[in-house]
């Protein structure tokens, strides 16, 4: 009976092998499935016994973690409400978060390598200390007003955003995007009504989660002239220039006139460069874009970023809130040549050119601060939980240098004209020297026009202090002159309080 | 084999030369292993409080020390009544009862509002009852290894015992599903507050049954058979009985709904007649019939529901647990996720959150506790259960008599199948079945039964290394020489 007694000790030795060898494969190959699992409610349990980090801006908590009595030791929320939502985003319980709460997640939540240290220490004393702060850019009183303006703009629109950064640094001074959406029921830890709460953001057909500012494209309209005039300038063009205009103007190929915004608009045959920018010349810049081509249309444009689709807007370096590419679209017929007709419309900012708020305000920057265009960031500094190390200081980058101090400067004046004596008069601000861009963008044909500006403002001694984009969505008539206006609040704002910065 | 490879004499060959053998008992030595097993559950008390309490209340001990005085008192009772037994057997066993006892106290201080965890009470919660049920079973082994002086002396009663067993099995199936069903299995019996597990018990009845039964009818079994396909099957009369045992308890468990018992006994049945018979036909037909049945049983379940729903069901959650992964899959999910959430070292005890798994403190314990002590330590556990069915089985391989080794080798085994059918259950290797994890899982029926158990495997194993010179009595018997009630049975037929 002791063979079969053996035997049977080989089996159980094979079962037990088994059972391991099962354990094994699960550490092996399934375990970071397992762990991160959306139906793992451990690892949040676990999450929520630390107390996350602060998100701030010149001073003021815009979120914090409160300890509560439940299961889940805190409760995140937000003071600011919809007025920061779309740069703070949200920390759910089980939804995903976003924003800065997701982008700087380990560090808040005190996960990150950076504060192994005080992991180390915790493991020896048993406290808990909480997730490190992150600090950021944004001026708040820019942001109040930029968010107050744009919630109550006097065209009465529910769509739109606004941006404003410093062009020195690329600092994000204000970022707002309408609408807005409250934060707080998100981040509940009833998860059911989280859930409510965000399947009715998610269904509202006005897209409030969405971040217009940094992620809607839309025809830019006039202020796309910028682009084009500084391709003009690299070209032998300069500001007192000549060039061809006139009432209306067919493309040589094609029987759709292109008309100004008005019939008072630069009806002579031929304004100066600098007049048809002031103006807002439309059959100008159709006749000026067809002349340069549109490989250099092209060219400029993405020199001054279009196109890039991997800028992301959060620490410099990092990973940061995504942005869309501005795109200018297709403007060569099927034969590779250039279609004018397509030509003339992209060169004042219609047909399949797109361009988002941010891109409209790094324009305006780059001018504004000599062809130096800096890159955008949020993050201003990175926080010990005990508020004395620092681990992260921005250091502004710059990002690329669309056009030379020349040609910026060149560029400056016409914008600057564009405040003192056309379009965008509304953005003027007192005691500083204001420039800027207004647009009208055709959005449908039946549906009401676009409203753009960019801008930027100098102090007494030319030093460029903010750059500001607004976009008013089918804003109608009036829109950008409203645009301006808000741009120029924002701009006044974010000058008296530079605090974020 | 590794383990039971140490030269055990073959009984045919003890009878002379076993008294120059060194009669070691031991006894030392388990005390020692038992002090250290004590001093880790007591350790493994202490990081739980500390991770739970944020402190080491002055009392952390004191769980620990109730387990080891009651330890204590087996070991003294087996120094003195069974002088020879495994002396690996108790401290392993007092081992994986100790942590089981933690771990349900560390559930009952999680549970329990952080104000009142520090004056959580020893013998409070279940933590407290396994506890308690802990220091009664281990009366009760005692009590069995001073009343069975000789493991041989349960053959007397072998008919009784496997009457009591059917009786045992039956009993929750004929009892209304109010007295006898907890969780859609009638397994249960429910007087007042108080419920016990009557299958446990029955286990143990019906291979005492087995052992005997197939002791006496071996050689025909063995010998007397039909040639078919080259493979020698018995003839069918000599298998009545045992058959209609088996198929009894089957039925009976079909009807108790309760999948992982019914193969617990398949399993068991099998295997003892495998040592018996030494036929692998037997296990063959075993497997052919398990795999048949567990198949047929998930067709059925598909088709016509039923008995089978529930297996086909079972099977369904095993091959996709997140298909449902809320409901249905919900618990094997859980435990998968509390697998994997403790990684290779495991959360550290009291750093996981145990709650979130449904029966954590019976079933799902091993999940539980892997959440907690990591990869590293569930092998630690798993090598324990090895030990002692190893052990068990050494045992079996060691003593001289037939039935001993049927005996012996049977309840080892059923352990070590119990482990991995609830193990492999938990870690989605196979379909997962209701067991209890052996004496970690709360419950005083289970942990009673295999504290029974373990006393068989105990007196079995001093039996074995007793020395046979100057023993006297039935201890000098000739080796292979049968006790006079198993009418002759011959004792071991040598092969070849």
């Amino acid at each position: 009976m002791n063979a079969p007694l053996r035997r049977v000790g080989v089996v159980v030795m094979v079962l037990f092998g088994l059972l391991f060898a099962n354990l094994n494969w699960i550490q092996a190959y399934k375990a970071d499935e397992y762990r991160t699992s959306d139906y793992n409610g451990r690892v949040q349990v676990a999450e929520y016994e630390r107390k996350r980090g602060n998100i701030e801006a010149g001073g003021t908590a815009l979120a914090t973690s409160k300890e509560t009595s439940g299961k889940l030791k805190f409760q995140r929320t937000y003071p600011g409400g919809a007025k920061y939502a779309q740069v703070l985003g949200y920390k759910p319980v089980n939804l995903a978060d976003t924003g800065i709460e997701r982008v700087e997640n380990d560090f808040l939540a005190g996960t990150s390598d950076q504060l192994i240290g005080d992991r180390f220490k915790d493991m020896f004393t048993g406290d808990q200390t909480g997730g490190g702060n992150v600090l950021l850019t944004l001026s708040k009183r820019a942001q109040d007003v930029a968010y107050d303006q744009m919630r109550n703009n006097q065209q009465g629109v529910k769509k739109g955003a606004a941006i404003a950064i410093d062009p020195r640094t690329g600092a994000v001074q204000a970022l707002v995007s309408m609408p807005s959406f409250d934060p707080n029921p998100l981040a509940s830890h009833d998860t059911n009504e989280a859930a409510a709460a965000y399947n009715k953001l998610e269904q509202d057909p006005d897209g409030p989660l969405k971040n217009r500012a940094l992620g809607e494209t839309l025809p830019p309209g006039s202020t796309f002239k910028i682009v084009v005039a500084a391709a003009a300038l690299e070209n032998g063009i300069s500001k007192s220039t000549q060039i061809p205009a006139g009432s209306s103007y067919t493309p040589p190929t094609s029987g759709e006139p292109i008309r100004n915004a008005h019939p008072s608009i630069c009806p002579e045959p031929q304004v100066t460069l600098l007049d048809a920018v002031t103006e807002s010349c439309n059959t100008g810049f159709a006749q000026l874009g067809v002349r340069l081509g549109a490989n250099t249309i092209k060219e400029k444009a993405r020199q001054f970023g279009f196109e890039q689709d991997d800028l992301t807007v959060g620490q410099l370096g990092e990973d940061g809130l995504p942005t869309a590419a501005s795109r200018t679209g297709t403007i060569q017929n099927a034969d590779g040549g250039d279609d004018p007709a397509a030509l003339a419309q992209s060169s004042i900012g219609q047909r399949d050119v797109r361009m988002t708020p941010l891109q409209g305000a790094m324009i305006a920057g780059a001018v504004a601060n000599g062809g130096s265009q800096m890159r955008p960031y949020l993050v201003r500094q990175l926080l010990a939980p005990d508020r004395t190390t620092s681990y992260y200081t921005a250091k502004p980058r710059e990002l690329r240098q669309p056009v030379s101090g020349q040609v910026a400067g060149d560029l400056r004046d016409m914008m600057v004209s564009v405040v003192q004596k056309g379009t965008g008069e509304k953005a003027a601000i007192n005691g500083y020297t204001v420039g800027g861009k207004t647009g009208t963008a055709q959005s449908a044909p039946d549906r009401p026009d676009h409203g753009w500006f960019i801008g930027f403002a100098l102090d007494k001694n030319g030093t460029p202090v903010s750059a500001v984009c607004v976009v008013l969505e089918q804003a109608g008539s009036g829109g950008s002159a409203e645009a301006a206006r808000i741009g120029g609040q924002i701009m006044r704002a974010a000058i008296a309080d530079p605090g974020g910065r | 084999m590794t383990v039971a490879a140490t030269p055990a004499p073959s009984p045919a060959t003890t009878g002379g030369e076993s008294g120059v053998r060194l009669a070691r008992s031991r006894r030392n030595a388990e005390l020692s292993l038992l002090l250290l097993a004590m001093v880790l559950v007591a350790a493994y008390g202490a990081t739980v409080e500390a991770n739970l309490l944020d402190t080491v209340t002055p009392d952390f001990w004191m769980p620990a020390a109730a387990l080891g005085a009651v330890f204590l008192g087996l070991h003294l009772v087996i120094r003195f009544l069974a002088p020879f037994a495994d002396p690996a057997l108790l401290p392993a066993v007092a081992l994986l009862n100790g942590l089981g006892v933690g771990f349900l106290r560390r559930i009952d201080l999680g549970e329990a509002a952080p104000v009142d965890r520090e004056s959580l009470a020893i013998f409070a919660g279940i933590g407290g009852r396994q506890l308690a049920w802990t220091l009664a079973s281990v009366i009760l082994a005692a009590g069995l290894l001073a009343i069975m002086r000789d493991h041989r002396s349960v053959s007397r009663y072998a008919y009784t015992l496997g009457l009591a067993g059917i009786v045992l099995v039956m009993l929750p199936a004929v009892l209304p599903s109010s007295i006898s069903e907890i969780n859609g299995a009638k397994l249960w019996i429910r007087i007042g507050g108080f419920s016990i597990q009557p299958g446990e018990f029955a286990k143990l009845a019906l291979l005492v049954f087995f052992a005997y039964y197939l002791v006496r009818k071996r050689e025909v079994l063995s010998l007397a058979s039909r040639r078919f396909l080259g493979i020698d099957f018995p003839r069918g009369r000599d298998l009545g009985p045992v058959v209609v045992v088996w198929l009894i308890s089957l039925l009976v468990l079909v009807f108790e709904k309760d999948l992982g018992t019914s193969l617990l006994y398949f399993g068991m049945f099998v295997v003892t007649l495998y040592i018996a018979t030494e036929r692998v036909s037997w296990l063959l037909i075993g497997l052919v019939l398990f795999f048949g049945g567990a198949y047929l049983a998930y067709v059925l379940g598909e088709m016509v529901g039923g008995p089978f729903a529930n297996f086909y069901l079972r099977a369904e959650i095993w091959l996709d647990p997140f298909a449902d992964p809320t409901d249905k899959g919900y618990q094997l999910v859980q435990g998968l996720l509390a697998l994997g959430t403790g990684g290779l070292f495991g959360a550290g005890p009291g750093g996981g959150q145990p709650e979130i798994l449904p029966e954590v403190q019976n079933d799902f314990i091993f999940a539980g506790i892997g959440e907690e002590i990591g990869l590293f330590g569930l092998s630690a556990l798993l090598v324990v259960y090895l030990l002692i069915v190893e052990r068990g089985l050494r045992a079996a391989l060691a003593v001289r008599d037939s039935f001993g080794k049927l005996l012996a080798g049977g309840l080892a085994f059923t352990l070590g199948l119990q482990v991995f059918v609830i193990v492999g259950g938990i870690s989605k290797l196979i379909p997962l079945t209701g067991q209890t994890t052996p004496f970690l899982s709360a419950g005083g029926s289970s942990l009673m039964a295999n504290w029974l158990l373990i006393a068989v495997l105990l007196r079995v194993s001093d039996g074995a290394r007793r020395p046979v010179t100057g023993g006297g009595g039935k201890a000098a018997r000739p080796a292979g020489g049968p006790p006079e009630q198993l009418h002759g049975a011959p004792t071991e037929v040598i092969k070849p």
